[in-house]
Formats: C-alpha cells, sequence, structure tokens
C-alpha cells in the first residue's frame, strides 16, 4: 500500500495546455501516472500529449472518472482552480502552484469545509508513490520504491530526504510535500495519521522550517499516536526573525516558530531530531 | 511590504479610522507650515522609517513651540535612526510626521492579524497599550482578548461589543470602538494587508478613541493588485541588495557571516545555512535562485554576493530536479570568468545530470572546488573561509 495515491489514480490537470502544465504533465506520463486529461477553458475538445481538454473540471471528471488533479495555474487563479475541483468532486487536490494572495487562501479553506476535498499545497512540489504515481514537479529519477513515508514544508529538502534514504536503500512509500504557505492544505497531522495507518510505511521523516506551529501540534499527535520510528529536521535554525526566508510561511515573528521552539517540543515528544540535513538517511537507516 | 506611519494614516482616514490632524515634511519649512496650520500648543514630530522602537530612539519628539517644531525637524531629516529593530546602520529618515496633540485619558491596543493555526483573522485588544503586546502576552495573558472573524460572516456587532467591554468602553465609545474596527477589517480585505496593528489607541480626556500609531503589512503575494499599495513603496527603507534581488527573481537576505551562499529552494538554502553555521562558520547570506535557474541569474547571484566584501568563500548548492546540474555546471563557470569571482567556490551538485555537471568542473584551473557530498562541502568551505 501507500498513502493518499497508487497506480489505480486517475488524475487531470489544470492548466493543461500551458508551459508548466505540459512539461509536466509529459513528465507525470513518462513515470507512469495515469493521467487521463485536462482542463483548460476555451481549448475543450481538443487533444493535448494524447488526452483529452475539457473545458471544465466537471466535464473532465464526468468523462474520465478522474478523482485526483493537480493545478499549474498562474497564483491570482488558483484559488478559482481549487474551488472548481472541489465543486467537480475531485477527491484529492494538488495546488503545484506558488503566490497565490493569503486572503484567497482563507476563503478557500473555510469553503472547503465539509466537502471532505482534501488539499496538498498551495506552493508545494507535490506527491509521489515511487513506481506508481507521480503528482507534481519532483525529478522522477531520486526516487525507489520503498517503505519511508517522507513529509515536508520544503520542495528541495524533501528531495534530500528521498535522496538520501534512496542511497540507504530504504526507499520512500509516498512523499508528500505540504508546501511553504502559512495557510495551506493537509498539515504534518493529516500526513502523519495516513503513514502511522499504512502497512507499507515503516519509518517517516518530517521536514518542518521556521514558522507556524505545525511542527510543535506534530509533537504531540506523534507522542500520542505514532509507534513507527520518525526521523525530523527543522531549517532555519540560523534565520534572523522578522525576515521572510523564501517561503511565505518562513518567518519567525513575536519570538513564535523559531527553529529552538520546535526541535525542543519535538524532543520532548521523544523523536529523533537531526541538527544537519545530511544526517537525515543515516539516522533513519540507524532506526532498523 | 510596509509602508510608513504617515500613509497607513491616510489609508486610515479613507476606512473611517480617527487619527491625529498632521501631516508629513520633507523640509524643516514644511514642517514650521503644517505646525501653524494645525494651531495648538503642542506638537509631536515623529521621524518616518520602517520599524518600531522609534520613540525610546529619539526618533519621536514633543514640541512645545513652532521654533521646536523646525528644530527637531530640521535635526531629525537626513540622519539615521537605529533602534532595537534596526541593524547598527539603522533607517534613513527622509520625512517626518508633525500631529496635533490631544490630551491622553487610557493608551489601549488593536490589531488585526491573520492566525495560521486557526486559519482566520483575528483581532486582538487590550486595556494595556502603549507597551510591546508581546510582552504583555507572554507577562499578563489574561489582559488580552483575541476575537476570530469567519472569513463568510464577517465582523459581526456582538465581537465589537466584546472587545468595547473588554476594553471598558462605554455609550457612544462602543459605536466609534465598531467603526474603528469595521474600518480595519475592510481595509485589510480590501487592500490584502498581512497586519494592521494601532499601538496605541488612546482614548482622549474627552473620550474620543483616535489612531495615535498605525503600522499595517500587505501580503507580498498579492501587492500587483493593489498599485496603489505599491506605489506607496519606499526602497530606501530596505536593503539595496534585496532590492536588486528581487528584480532579478532572486530572494536574498544580506547575514552578517563571511561565507556566501547559492542554494536552489528556500527549505535547502536554509537547511545550508544552518550546516554551514554547524560546521564552523557563519553565512553572509540566505539566497534561494529558485526554480528554473539560468546562467543568467546565476551571474546575477554571483555579483549580489559578492558585493558584499566581507564574503571570503562561497558554496553553490544545487539539487537538481527539473533543472539540469550540467546546465548549472556552465551557468557557474561563465559567471565566473564574466565576473572574475576572486574567492574560492566550493560547489555540491546533485540531481539530474549530476556526473556531467561534476566532470564540467573537474580541472578547470579556477579556484574551484566540487564536493562531493553536502557535508564534505560545507566543511570546506568553512575551512577556505578561515585561511
Amino acid at each position: 500500500m501507500s498513502i493518499l495515491i497508487d497506480k489505480t489514480t486517475k488524475v487531470i490537470c489544470q492548466g493543461f495546455t500551458g508551459k508548466q502544465g505540459t512539461f509536466h504533465s509529459q513528465q507525470a506520463l513518462d513515470y507512469g501516472t495515469q493521467l487521463v486529461g485536462g482542463v483548460t477553458p476555451e481549448r475543450g475538445g481538443e487533444t493535448h500529449l494524447g488526452l483529452p481538454v475539457f473545458n471544465t473540471v466537471q466535464a473532465a471528471v464526468d468523462s474520465t472518472g478522474a478523482t485526483a488533479s493537480v493545478i499549474y495555474v498562474p497564483p491570482f487563479y488558483a484559488a478559482d482552480a481549487i474551488l472548481e475541483a472541489v465543486d467537480a468532486g475531485i477527491k484529492l487536490i494538488v495546488c503545484i502552484t506558488e503566490g497565490i494572495p493569503i486572503l484567497q487562501m482563507l476563503r478557500v479553506k473555510a469553503a472547503m469545509a465539509g466537502t471532505g476535498a482534501l488539499l496538498i499545497g498551495p506552493n508545494c512540489p507535490g506527491i509521489i508513490t515511487p513506481g506508481e504515481c507521480k503528482i507534481g514537479i519532483m525529478p522522477a529519477k531520486i526516487h525507489l520504491p520503498g517503505s519511508i513515508g517522507i513529509v515536508s514544508r520544503s520542495g528541495t529538502l524533501t528531495y534530500e530526504s528521498v535522496h538520501q534514504t534512496t542511497a540507504q536503500g530504504l526507499g520512500q512509500s509516498t512523499c508528500v510535500g505540504i508546501g511553504g504557505d502559512p495557510v495551506h492544505g493537509m498539515n504534518f497531522v493529516d500526513v502523519l495519521s495516513r503513514f502511522q495507518a499504512d502497512d507499507k510505511t515503516k519509518g517517516i521523516v518530517m521536514v518542518g522550517e521556521i514558522g507556524g506551529g505545525e511542527e510543535e501540534d506534530a509533537a504531540d499527535y506523534i507522542k500520542a499516536h505514532v509507534t513507527k520510528p520518525v526521523v525530523a529536521y527543522i531549517a532555519g535554525q540560523t534565520a534572523p526573525a522578522g525576515k521572510r526566508m523564501g517561503h511565505a510561511g518562513a518567518i519567525v515573528t513575536g519570538g513564535k516558530g523559531t527553529a529552538a521552539g520546535k526541535i525542543a517540543a519535538l524532543k520532548a515528544a521523544g523523536i529523533e531530531v537531526v541538527s544537519s540535513p545530511t544526517d537525515i538517511g543515516v539516522a533513519m537507516k540507524a532506526c532498523f | 511590504m510596509n509602508i510608513h506611519e504617515y500613509q497607513a494614516k491616510q489609508l486610515f482616514r479613507q476606512f473611517q479610522i480617527p487619527v491625529p490632524d498632521g501631516a508629513q515634511a520633507t523640509l524643516a519649512e514644511q514642517a514650521k507650515t503644517i505646525a501653524i496650520d494645525l494651531d495648538g500648543a503642542a506638537w509631536v514630530v515623529k521621524a518616518q522609517v520602517h520599524a518600531g522602537g522609534r520613540g525610546k530612539a529619539g526618533g519621536v519628539k514633543l514640541a512645545k513651540s513652532i521654533a521646536e517644531v523646525t528644530e527637531f525637524t530640521a535635526d531629525l531629516l537626513g540622519k539615521r535612526l537605529v533602534t532595537q529593530q534596526t541593524d547598527a546602520l539603522g533607517l534613513p529618515i527622509d520625512a517626518v510626521l508633525v500631529e496635533k496633540t490631544y490630551p491622553i485619558k487610557r493608551e489601549l491596543y488593536l490589531s488585526l492579524v491573520l492566525d495560521r493555526g486557526s486559519e482566520r483573522l483575528i483581532f486582538i485588544a487590550s486595556a494595556a497599550g502603549g507597551m510591546d503586546i508581546e510582552t504583555v502576552a507572554h507577562e499578563t495573558p489574561e489582559k488580552i482578548l483575541t476575537v476570530p472573524v469567519h472569513p463568510a460572516a464577517g465582523l459581526q456587532g456582538y465581537q465589537c461589543r466584546n472587545v468595547a467591554y473588554a476594553l471598558g468602553l462605554h455609550g457612544t465609545q462602543h459605536k466609534a470602538l465598531a467603526t474603528i474596527m469595521h474600518g480595519m477589517y475592510n481595509l485589510f480585505l480590501a487592500k490584502d494587508a498581512s497586519q494592521i496593528e494601532i499601538n496605541p489607541l488612546i482614548e482622549t480626556d474627552s473620550g474620543e478613541l483616535m489612531a495615535l500609531d498605525a503600522k499595517i503589512n500587505f501580503d507580498d503575494n498579492a501587492i500587483a493588485l493593489h498599485p496603489d499599495i505599491l506605489a506607496m513603496k519606499d526602497p530606501a527603507q530596505e536593503d539595496d541588495k534585496e532590492n536588486e534581488a528581487q528584480q532579478f527573481g532572486l530572494n536574498y537576505i544580506t547575514l552578517d557571516g563571511n561565507i556566501g551562499c547559492m542554494v536552489n529552494g528556500a527549505g535547502l538554502a536554509m537547511a545550508t545555512m544552518d550546516l554551514v553555521k554547524l560546521k564552523g562558520g557563519l553565512p553572509a547570506n540566505f539566497l534561494d535562485v529558485g526554480g528554473g535557474t539560468t546562467v543568467e541569474k546565476v551571474c546575477e547571484a554571483f555579483k549580489l554576493i559578492l558585493a558584499d566584501g566581507n564574503v571570503k568563500a562561497v558554496l553553490v548548492n544545487i539539487f537538481g530536479g527539473i533543472v539540469k546540474c550540467d546546465v548549472i555546471a556552465q551557468g557557474i563557470l561563465e559567471a565566473i570568468k564574466q565576473i572574475h569571482v576572486a574567492v574560492p567556490v566550493v560547489v555540491r551538485l546533485e540531481g539530474t545530470n549530476v556526473e556531467e555537471g561534476k566532470a564540467l568542473l573537474k580541472d578547470t584551473g579556477l579556484n574551484l572546488y566540487a564536493a562531493d557530498d553536502l557535508a564534505h562541502a560545507a566543511e570546506q568551505v568553512v575551512a577556505l573561509a578561515k585561511e
């Protein structure tokens, strides 16, 4: 098993015929993802990358039976795209787009409450179950089907964790990049609970960073509910307060969201926290 | 994005939030005219910089005569103000705000911020105004009231009343406070703010409520939707190199070490800084070159890093996903040649086409070190910076 996606997951792409959508859709097809079509308004009826293009997400869902969607539309159109997917009954929405205004995400999250749809991102690399299904912009080559579940706020640190667990021969069950924005979809706890319930996942790598309080919430959750070994790393130990470190969500304000606070919370919950990002794979291997 | 207090107060006026009478001046003569027009017996002259802690730093002065208004303004303009929130160089004072003074009965606190945990805008109110709210929250949390607003329902009357009672306001003050809170909420939504803070919100002897100070931050992701706000940007209040980086789509933050870092991805960039520190070095900057890195971007990144005279060595850490390592390697070689990089450069490449990339950087005769792994790269650059 794996979490959220596998080789049977039918995926559509919103922003299919754009530059990003085209490039990454081709990569997904090459990987073996069951991409079944895409959506670009006013381009319905065309064929792109050998797949049907639809005007609306509803038409795409009705015709293909897709349950997942990946979004590559520009930032000011992304909130609309997410809600269109929700309304069309898409169960898993992966929003890659970076730079969505935070108030728009606030409204999107409020509108999604109670719909049952899951959102990954925005401003994230996406999700991959190695060897089965790739939804997002992560480089395919570094992955190895295996037993480690990876969850991270940072794209490149997800790749770093994947690379190291592949080098250690552990491989990955599923990797989820939850995104670097302050208001986003699935959080650490949402993903950790699924890893805990997944038979194939034997160990978990969790990569956090400065800003917000989700790592602290994850520490509480792991202490109470997770029996599998967890290795954590928190980026931004040297980041100055009040400066946004690239990600909109990575900022220490009013003494809250510091790396030191998060590391202390994780350690207090009995979780192994590596101080160097180069030790993630080795520390995970040592758990087995 | 930040704006000045006088600009924030202009927005407050537009949204029916009462502020003291006053105007900004960039010349002492102008300040004098403003003070004369305001009449009264005393005026406050406030240095306009993008940092808090101005009062303690001597950036806010009470003038008891028109002559003092002119004198204080002349004194402040053209200087740099160093507060506990700035670096040692401080920020330039290019304008002052001259305001009428009011008899203050009480100082209150009111802000509207985004709470990430609850995913709501929340009002934070306290009768302990004029102080640092973080300190109040830490030492006397019972003196703080937080009121979350549901994005669909919007701000409700009872929520304003709850705040009014918590602040000890009565009678017609309830309506005045509701006007202020609705003004803040509407302003936040209309202009995509990320924070609005009034500290202090004063109650005058006659019972009026007024925003004595005003601080507004805006969501950078939404700024393109608001040309009127973008026009308020004051580049003089920001780091030159951070401004320059923005133009090239680079994410750069100046730090005070001597090891320049060039990395793709914000998370990996932070992790690289941490690693440099862990190995005994000090990073000179945070720099995320972002996705879709090109030769031009790598060149600009090198220029930015080397413009900092403290930099003794550079660490390049690229995890090539969609970007191919050989393309990055070519970019590095090109940059070193074009801009005559004199300091040693340690390069760690991983990911797509890593072998081709490493091959390109081998035996170049340049001051270039290709590291096998990230830990080794960090050790190497720290050692080179110490030489």
